[in-house]
């Protein structure tokens, strides 16, 4: 603590409204380095671990692949390869759970690996990037597959390619990990603080900022000495600023983020770009240094294995696809059973159904929390309109009302008060005295809207599509009717001009009709 | 393994409803005791009864819905509601008003209209003027704070007061009851006499009446524990009593001698105790901070209003209920600003 008092900056930093203190957990796993784990005997990696097109299988089944080998590619400008964790056989394509609030299952390529471990041939190095054409870094950090690492899993090198007709000013990177329990980028930050700001350096240059703000919140004081040590190294001090922040979730909140360090507000339904600034986290960075610097594709993380019911909380280096299980394993099983099993943070992560899911990109951590840690927090009473939720939302909504209308399913009301601009991080209902589950009504309103504009679109489509067919039959008609017209006027025109040739024409039609008479006739004759 | 799906967050929630409530109950405990102190047993017998009558109305009502009435029970909304009532009206109130007065507050105004949560109207308060309104003379038989008591009674004797009516022996209902300050200050003035002569009157202390200013005091100790435990936040009671006070010095340094000096309003009748402990009754008040702030206001005011011209000497009641039939309205144009929708930040 007294490292990050000794070293706060002069820097102005702003507040959002709202948000919550809670015991962060840290302690759990956050002395624990990185290590690696036994590479798993099956990796389930999901074809899709972003925002975006899917992307679509390029090995076949039964093919043995190495490891970074590319096994699907991208199939759109937001869409983001896969590669292979490992190396081994590609043993078959098939819908497993995968780490989703829904619980849902997806194509995921499953992978037999065969314990070498071994490398594909990778892309040369592109370490003189400054003199290189920036489509072409960004075109290798597509071609790596990273995507957002804090979560979001967009892709990167999309948020890397703002266009010319805005103008990016600043790139902040997000080391708040606000979130308790998780310790992965903390840790990442403590012992890879050169390879990070590496990766910040290649951004620093593709977006042509003029300032990149590091902010990382005041509990992780280690991880601020680090990169302030790590900074001092580079030629990146000129324009790169450390910044402390005040613990107070969610600060991570990219918007949050943004207020906080700018003071700037990112306008509703907008993105970071429309006030001149571009976000990425820590874990992204490093993904993108590894791509640049080493032409590796993205193909495993950090993961934090936490929570009371593991036996040794730790922080692993993990293929993606590696069942959480196996991570689990690796930290020594359950020291008692789990009440929930979590991918992500206590606030915003949801459960999992099955320790058989896999890790993907976005997945920071596996939570694994006793009853006492996690008590199931009863039926929920009545709203009393105490205020509590939205005196805690960083986004200034006025929660109770949201759930008002949610539970009347006034879907147009619950949109005047906002809907929209809520970031779903569950301070609300962390608050609530009734335990009501508002993040949930939340969710839930939104999905019914977006479905609900969904039905409206199709159903103006199938109008639209009607109306085309009904225009075109009309046209059709127009046409054939037109044409008949014309070679009917092209014949009237024609006859007078020849009767002769109408003559003979008369004559030659009444010699054929003879003709085929004939032939019946013959026909009949011949015996059957 | 079987883990079960449940929405985030997923740790322990850090409110409870009966917590909270338990914590306003606490907080009511110093000017509960003073007003024992000060007026008898009575206050106690008739805050026992309006709980049990409480209790079992709700569950009356629950049961007849075909809910558990458990749930309900256990968040000690209902209990609240008849402590605020009990403290309310005159402390030898017969049995069957308190038991009149939780009826209508738990059936009519808090079930009736969907239960916890549901209810326009402060229950508490509506008992309050239903029974001050249709049973006015019993509902004004204040006791004689104690030290100004020729007799003190005893618990047997509130008790059966309460129960049948029956005063003791030797005893006149004046023996034993006076008017409230609010009253006294009241029926003076409109005699015209000046401050300086009304106050000549032994029922008046340092800031309030004998007896009702130490009382307003301990329940703000209680307020202010509420605050500090951040049960409740300060923008109600805080606006209320400000309002309230800005209005009392306006008119005083206007004319001192026929306007009540400030101190007095604040300590008198139920000032303290409805900026506390009902305006700030969440279910019923404003719940976006401004509209707090313009609820609170506008109570503190419509109180000085109603003490000052109105019909009635005190006016806590009346002024809380208006505001209730105005807090949807004050919510709906005190949204705050959601963030990112236009201001300094862009
Ligand atoms: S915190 Fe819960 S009970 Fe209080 S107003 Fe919000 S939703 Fe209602
Ligand atoms: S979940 Fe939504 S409504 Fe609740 S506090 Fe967060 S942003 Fe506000």
């Amino acid at each position: 603590m007294a490292v990050a008092q000794a070293s706060i900056t002069d820097r102005r930093l702003w507040t959002f409204h709202g948000g919550i203190h809670i015991p962060d957990e840290k302690a759990l796993s956050n002395a624990a380095a990185i290590e690696s784990i036994a590479l798993p005997r099956r990796l389930l990696v999901p074809l899709q671990q972003h925002i975006g097109a899917p992307a679509r299988l390029i090995a076949t089944v039964g093919e043995q692949v190495l490891k970074a080998q590319m096994i699907a590619e991208p199939t759109g400008l937001v869409s983001s390869p896969i590669h292979a964790p490992s190396s081994g056989t590609l043993v078959a394509v098939e819908n497993h759970p995968v780490p989703h609030p829904s619980g849902l299952t997806a194509p995921c390529a499953v992978i037999e690996t065969d314990g070498s471990d071994s490398w594909a041939e990778l892309p040369p190095p592109l370490t003189d990037y400054p003199q290189l054409d920036p489509e072409r870094i960004r075109e290798r950090i597509r071609w790596a597959g990273v995507v957002g690492m804090g979560g979001a899993s967009f892709p990167t090198s999309v948020k890397l390619s703002p266009g010319t007709e805005r103008q990016i000013h600043t790139l902040i990177i997000n080391g708040a990990e606000c979130e308790p329990y998780i310790s992965c980028d903390d840790r990442l930050m403590r012992e890879r603080a050169g390879h990070v700001l590496e990766g910040v350096r290649i951004m620093h240059h593709l977006l042509e900022v003029k300032q990149v703000l590091i902010g990382i919140e005041d509990n992780k004081p280690e991880a601020i000495e680090a990169m302030r040590l790590a900074l001092t190294e580079t030629d990146m001090r000129a324009y790169t600023e450390i910044v402390p922040i005040p613990t107070l979730y969610p600060s991570g909140g990219e918007k949050q983020l943004i207020r906080i360090l700018t003071g700037k507000e990112v306008p509703t339904k907008g993105i970071p770009a429309q006030v001149g600034i571009v976000c990425q986290n820590v874990g992204t960075a490093a993904a993108v240094a590894d791509a640049v610097l080493e032409g590796r594709p993205l193909v495993s993380r950090v993961v934090t294995v936490t929570g009371r019911a593991i036996a040794n909380p730790r922080n692993l280096q993990v293929p993606i696809g590696t069942p959480a299980e196996d991570l689990i394993a690796h930290c020594g099983g359950y020291r008692e059973t789990p009440a929930r099993l979590i991918c992500g943070g206590p606030m915003m992560g949801f459960t999992l159904r099955t320790a058989a899911t896999p890790v993907t990109k976005a997945a920071n951590c596996i939570l694994a929390l006793t009853a006492e840690e996690s008590p199931d927090p009863g039926p929920a009473l009545a709203c009393i309109r105490c205020g509590r939720c939205a005196q805690a939302c960083p986004a200034s909504l006025l929660p109770q009302q949201m759930y008002w209308y949610a539970r009347a399913k006034d879907l147009d009301r619950i949109q005047d008060y906002n809907l929209f601009d809520c970031i779903e991080c569950g301070c609300c209902a962390q608050v609530c005295p009734s335990h009501i589950p508002l993040v949930q009504y939340y969710r839930f309103a939104k999905t019914e809207i977006w479905s609900r504009e969904q039905e409206k679109r199709k159903s103006e489509q199938a109008r639209a599509r009607h109306a085309a067919k009904q225009a075109r039959l009309e046209r059709q008609e127009q046409e054939r009717q037109a044409k008949l017209r014309k070679q009917k006027e092209a014949m009237a025109a024609k006859a007078p001009a020849d009767p002769d040739k109408v003559g003979q024409q008369k004559a030659a039609i009444e010699a054929a009709k003879q003709r085929v008479a004939a032939k019946r006739a013959a026909a009949t004759d011949e015996p059957s | 393994m079987k883990t079960f799906i449940a929405s985030s967050p997923h740790v322990a929630r850090v409110n409870r409803v009966d917590r909270i409530m338990l914590q306003v109950l606490l907080a009511l405990i110093p000017g509960v005791l003073a007003m024992t102190w000060y007026f008898g047993w009575g206050l106690l017998i008739n805050m026992g009864l309006a709980i049990v009558f409480a209790l079992l109305a709700e569950s009356a009502v629950l049961l007849a819905r075909g809910r558990s009435p458990l749930p309900a029970i256990g968040d000690l909304s209902a209990v609240v509601t008849a402590v605020l009532f009990a403290i309310s009206v005159p402390p030898i109130l017969p049995w069957w008003l308190t038991l009149l007065g939780i009826l209508f507050a738990i059936v009519l105004v808090k079930q009736l209209y969907g239960g916890m949560g549901y209810n326009p109207f402060n229950p508490a308060m509506a008992a309050y003027v239903f029974l001050l309104v249709s049973y006015p003379v019993a509902m004004t038989n204040w006791l004689t704070p104690s030290m100004l008591a020729e007799h003190h009674l005893s618990f047997m004797e509130s008790l059966r007061i309460i129960l049948d009516g029956s005063l003791p022996q030797g005893l006149t209902w004046d023996a034993i009851t006076s008017a409230t300050p609010l009253d006294e200050m009241r029926g003076k003035l409109d005699q015209n006499l000046t401050l300086d002569q009304i106050r000549q009157s032994p029922l008046w202390g340092n800031f309030g009446g004998r007896g009702w200013e130490w009382i307003a005091a301990w329940f703000l100790l209680g307020g202010l524990y509420l605050l500090w435990r951040r049960i409740i936040t300060w923008h109600i009671p805080v606006s209320m009593l400000a309002s309230l006070l800005v209005c009392a010095t306006l008119f005083w340094t206007l004319d001192p001698q026929t306007h009540p000096f400030p101190a007095f309003h604040l300590f008198s009748g139920a000032a303290i105790l409805g900026a506390f402990f009902i305006a700030t009754d969440p279910v019923t008040a404003s719940t976006t901070q401004r509209g707090q702030i313009i609820f609170g206001a506008t109570i503190g005011v419509l109180v000085y209003v109603i003490r000052t011209w109105g019909g009635y000497p005190d006016a806590v009641a009346f002024a809380v209920l208006l505001m209730n039939i105005a807090a949807p309205m004050i919510d709906h144009y005190t949204q705050p600003r959601v963030f990112g929708h236009g201001g300094k930040g862009i």
